[in-house]
């Protein structure tokens, strides 16, 4: 193999709209919210160690359920802990929920597209069998599941999450692989005598990368709601370790005598959930070519 | 003429005047098994058993034990023989007569249905015999004096033979006994709706035409609903509502301490897990007792409500040695003996139902513990795999609790006893074995209570389990239901209670 | 036609295999011994051996799912160990109430998403289409469970406007239906509003450009007219088509909201059965939720080839 020919061959359209898709990004209002809402959030939970807010753990037999004041801004829980710094460190566990398992969706998900997509026949024929099958459970089902089996904690959580929200990918691979197998270049990459892999790597996954990303980005949204939902449930974070789903999971109990312990959490969701919506909406609108 | 026509009109006006049909709908925590009370295993199937089947006999609050189907009983010197005298008048909802041979063949299912869980509650009976056609002769293999309290549970709850042979363990589907209502309907984590036996013997004392069990298992929208008249009562008030109901002029607040308890069963011999110090060394297990305020427990969780523990009965109970009362903290005292272990800090695994309040429970006795050095990890599970691990013995220690029964047996014998079938500690001591064996067979009040004293002696040096407290029952009732007596039992019973008028 | 349904259903076939097979499997693997926590709290050793033998629990687990295909194909999905009532039962009661609780939800979301999805398109790049876009994704982030407490906080506790809680069949009190089942079916039927605003919106405008609405404007037809008759009639069909595949997430949805609402439906039903580890309900639930999920989707694709010419072209 030459490097001559291989730099003869046309590189799949990805590097040409990537500035253009930037571009794009950049003029969407609604994007840049939601970058700014995401990146709120990220920085209150890398910043969490360092904020002078009081030890989300630290109980108070005579602070119990109060409501918000100066000495706890969003007030203080059934413990008597501070509301407020149990949200920062909460925002932690479902940011990182969210995105270690879409992560992992991504990184299991996308090669067995590849793969399937690629090499086809019966190899394909298991695989969508077996996405197929996984996405015919209601997914809400399918972690529950999964935590169960795995055990109630924050990393079990995430790894039930990961594994439900895998088919995705393999599925929004496998079509992009299929659009793509076919295309001139891939021929020509083919004829030239270029590895499956080399194949693979060089032309097939740029173009896979922009829908996945898009895709992952609202991943993520559904990944921090799913996270809160288990908790919800009982089977994500467990207390004392602070998560929003689980705070939801308590203040549920104590709905009319101290109300403000189920805003916040909720709010906190809705927000950073949104945040990833409108990145991810704007991401498509800047990354989808049809779209002029 | 007309006056006779008038007054004809009169009284068929006042005779078609419409009856209000008095339904009382009571809001439950969760939705209650199979209805069969042979093979029932829920807290909420009792509830509906209460006014579903009548029991050979029933308790008083004071947990003493009053007829209800048999009517009189004695035990035979060597107390192996107990001799019942059985209501006669008493029938069915299927028509069928109740009579020794109905007692009889419920007893017999009790011990002999494939499906029965009532197995060990009537273990001790060897055989029933009918002397008479309203008395039955039960023979034990061994003298047990807890068999009366079992009588007066699910065990002693009699259904019509005719219903239970047609049906078999599918006698569920329709359940037909003998109590104040009988079954109508039963939608799956709906509804049961029972409705007015008219041919109960005791039947003027029930007022209902119909009553209902909703199973709302979440506790603020049971209160939303009874607040709002979608319920008349509800079981099982969170503790943390108990104030605002009381303040509140349309609804009535009832309680009473149950019979059951609350505490850390601590791993001193089942397997591997037990070789531990705190499984082996009972002076850590005092430190940990000792480090625990159970009062500010009680108020900061409970709000008060409940009651502080330390022994398998309530401090309430007949049962309670007194000698032995609820200690206060120490924490100095808890160093002490920790130095004397030869610790400063020491870590600890304790398993938890990951359920919020148990949650709450444990955090409060984290921080609580880790004062005296005790630095606590919480390890929240399922019940179904807790329940596992800790029969497997795969724990340190595992906050777990028990419902509770009437007699003080039930509360200790198969948790503290060598070849107890719910000793998931496995902690073994031939005098306890002793002491217990011998109050089970006693039938002599003194002589066991002496022997529980002494029992309970040995197991507050030892603990093997750390009681925390006991839950009250609380129920929440709106204004116009009037009548209801609390039992610690936590059975809703409908005997003149009604609405007010 | 025929073909391509008989294709799809073939191969449904084998993905039901695996999907009941992977459940069973998951299921048999969850920690907890389902003998012991059915036996109940005093754990009487005979009743634990009887549970055991009647439902093979201590079978080697491929043996255990060969008793649960034989009872499947006998139409006998199993009994719950908890309340011994027979699977089937328990679904064909359940699956109704939630399935009406979803009607409703893709009512209020069409309702709701459907406008909101024409409008946007018509009004493309305004302040209108930002706010809508916002506003419907919104709808999509509001974690249903906190929308459903918030609004019993609301509407019960404190307004005592709606019940909190609870179910009543249309079939026996309509009003009462109504008001049991407004609030989950509004907190189930607002995400759903998004994502249908959203289609809406695209099929739309996609339909929008084409030549027969050009047409319609230069034919003179006023512009009401040519939106409603002529665009949204030729949206409304990839929509609905697209909704269809929507019917997994309802049931996803359902299962929260059921929960929180004390609904006596399918999620609640099936929730409660992963915690109690009663095999036969979860394995029959998913099972029919499965079944259900690809037959929809088959149904919308077969809609969706019928309905686009193009691809009918290629049958």
């Amino acid at each position: 193999m030459s490097a001559i020919t291989e730099a003869a061959l046309p590189v799949a359209g990805a590097q040409r709209s990537g500035s253009r898709a930037w571009k794009k990004l950049k003029a969407n209002r609604s994007a840049l919210v939601g970058f700014v809402m995401v990146a709120f959030f990220v920085a209150v939970a890398l910043l969490a160690p360092v904020l002078p807010i009081d030890d989300p753990a630290a109980t108070s037999w005579s602070a119990v359920r109060k409501a918000p004041s100066l000495a706890h801004l969003m007030g203080t829980d059934e413990i008597g802990r501070d509301v407020f710094s149990r949200m920062i460190w909460g925002a932690r566990a479902s940011l990182i929920a969210g995105v270690i398992s879409v992560v992992m969706a991504v990184a299991l998900g996308v090669p067995f597209g590849l793969i399937a997509g690629y090499f086809g026949g019966w190899i394909d024929q298991v695989i969508s069998r077996v996405t197929d099958a996984m996405l015919a459970m209601p997914f809400l089902i399918l972690a529950i599941a999964l935590a169960a089996f795995l055990g109630p904690s924050l990393t079990n959580a995430m790894i039930a999450i990961g594994l439900s929200a895998m088919p995705i990918f393999i599925r929004l691979t496998r079509g992009q692989v299929l659009s793509v197998k076919t295309e001139d270049y891939v021929e020509g990459a083919r004829a030239v005598g270029l590895t499956d892999f080399a194949i693979i790597l060089r032309y097939i996954l740029p173009n896979v990368f922009a829908p996945v990303l898009v895709q992952a980005t609202l991943t993520i949204a559904t990944a921090i709601i799913l996270e809160a939902a288990l908790s919800f449930l009982g089977l994500g974070q467990q207390p004392p370790a602070p998560s929003w789903g689980s705070m939801l999971n308590v203040a549920k109990n104590f709905l009319t005598q101290a109300p403000w312990m189920a805003w916040w959490p909720g709010a906190a969701i809705f927000l950073v959930v949104l945040g990833f919506n409108l990145l991810g909406d704007g991401l498509r609108d800047a990354l989808d070519p049809r779209e002029t | 003429m007309s006056r006779i026509l008038l007054a004809a009109l009169l009284a068929g006006s006042a005779l078609a005047s419409p009856v209000v049909a008095a339904d009382l709908r009571i809001g439950l925590q969760e939705d209650p098994d199979v209805l069969d009370p042979d093979q029932s295993r829920t807290f909420v199937g009792r509830i509906v058993y209460t006014s579903l089947c009548d029991k050979l006999v029933d308790i008083t609050p004071e947990l003493k034990i009053i007829p209800q189907l048999a009517t009189a009983w004695s035990w035979s010197d060597d107390g192996k023989v107990l001799t019942m005298d059985l209501r006669e008048g008493v029938v069915f909802h299927d028509g069928t007569p109740f009579n020794a041979e109905a007692a009889k063949a419920n007893i017999e299912r009790s011990k002999n249905l494939p499906e029965s869980r009532r197995k060990s509650e009537v273990k001790s009976v060897e055989s029933v015999a009918v002397s008479g056609a309203y008395q039955v002769k039960i023979s034990l293999s061994a003298p047990d004096a807890t068999l009366l309290a079992q009588l007066a549970d699910r065990s002693g709850m009699m259904v019509s033979p005719t219903a239970a042979e047609a049906a078999g363990a599918d006698f569920g589907a329709k359940p037909v006994c003998s109590g104040p209502y009988k079954f109508v309907e039963r939608v799956a984590q709906d509804r049961i709706v029972l409705e007015k036996f008219a041919d109960h013997w005791n039947a003027d004392a029930y007022h209902f035409d119909k009553v209902s069990f909703l199973p709302i298992p979440d506790t603020t929208v049971r209160l939303a609903n009874l607040r709002s008249g979608d319920l008349d009562m509800l079981e099982r008030l969170a503790a943390t509502d108990a104030a605002s109901v009381k303040s509140d002029a349309k609804l009535n607040y009832a309680e009473a301490v149950g019979i059951g308890y609350q505490g850390i069963t601590v791993n001193v011999g089942n397997g591997e897990r037990a070789k531990n110090p705190f499984g082996e060394d009972a002076r850590l297990r005092q430190a940990f007792s000792l480090a625990v305020d159970r009062e500010a427990l009680n108020q900061v969780v409970f709000e008060g409500a409940f009651a502080p523990g330390n022994q398998p009965y309530p401090p309430n109970s007949p049962w309670y040695n007194s000698e032995l009362p609820v200690p206060p903290r120490d924490l100095e005292k808890a160093k002490a003996l920790m130095k004397e272990a030869g610790y400063e800090t020491f870590d600890l695994e304790v398993q938890v139902a990951n359920n919020p309040v148990q949650t709450q429970v444990m955090q409060v006795v984290q921080a609580m513990v880790a004062e005296a050095g005790f630095k606590v990890s919480l390890k929240s599970m399922e019940f179904a795999s807790l329940l596992q691990d800790q029969t497997a013995g795969n724990y340190q220690a595992s906050q777990v609790g028990w419902s509770g029964r009437v007699d003080p047996d039930g509360n200790l014998h198969q948790f503290v006893t060598c070849k107890g079938g719910i000793n998931d500690s496995k902690y073994c001591k031939p005098e306890i074995d002793k002491l217990l064996d011998a109050a089970r067979v006693s039938t002599n009040e003194e002589e066991r209570k002496a022997k529980y004293d002494a029992a309970s002696k040995i197991l507050a040096e030892d603990l093997p389990l750390i009681y925390l407290y006991h839950q009250t029952w609380i129920w929440a009732l709106d204004k116009k239901v009037e009548g209801f007596v609390p039992y610690p039992d936590g059975m809703i019973r409908l005997a003149d209670v009604m609405f007010k008028s | 036609m025929l073909s391509y349904i008989i294709r799809r259903l073939a191969i449904a076939v084998p993905t039901l295999i695996l999907v009941s097979i992977f459940v069973f499997t998951l299921q048999k693997l969850l920690p907890g011994d389902p003998a012991l926590i059915m036996a109940g709290e005093d754990r009487d050793p005979a009743a634990i051996e009887f549970v055991r033998e009647k439902y093979h629990l201590s079978e080697p687990i491929p043996v255990q799912y060969f008793y649960w295909v034989k009872g499947v194909l006998q139409g006998d999905l199993g009994v719950s160990l908890r309340t011994s009532q027979p699977v089937l039962g328990l679904i064909a009661h359940k699956l109704p109430v939630t399935i009406q609780l979803a009607i409703m939800a893709l009512v209020i979301a069409f309702v709701i998403g459907v406008p909101a999805g024409i409008l946007s398109a018509v009004k493309k790049g305004t302040v209108i289409d930002y706010a809508a876009n916002i506003v419907a994704l919104s709808g999509l982030s509001v974690p249903n469970f906190w929308l459903g407490i918030m609004l019993i906080l609301l509407v019960s506790v404190n307004l005592g406007w709606l019940p909190a809680s609870g179910y009543e069949s249309p079939f026996v009190d309509p009003l009462r239906s109504l008001e049991t089942m407004i609030m989950p079916a509004f907190v189930l039927g607002t995400s759903l509003a998004a994502t249908l605003m959203r289609h809406t919106r695209s099929a739309m405008l996609g339909v929008m450009k084409a030549d027969y609405v050009r047409t319609a404007r230069a034919k003179g037809v006023r512009e009401l007219a040519v939106i409603l008759k002529h665009a949204f009639r030729n949206a409304l069909l990839p929509v609905v088509t697209l909704s269809a595949l929507l019917f997994g997430e309802l049931l996803g949805g359902a299962v929260l909201t059921e929960q929180i609402f004390t609904i006596p439906g399918f999620g609640k039903l099936i929730v409660d059965a992963v915690f109690t580890r009663d095999y036969a309900v979860v394995q029959g639930v998913i099972l029919c939720a499965a079944a259900g999920v690809i037959l929809v989707n088959l149904v919308a694709d077969v809609l969706y080839f019928l309905v686009n010419p193009r691809m009918r072209a290629t049958l």
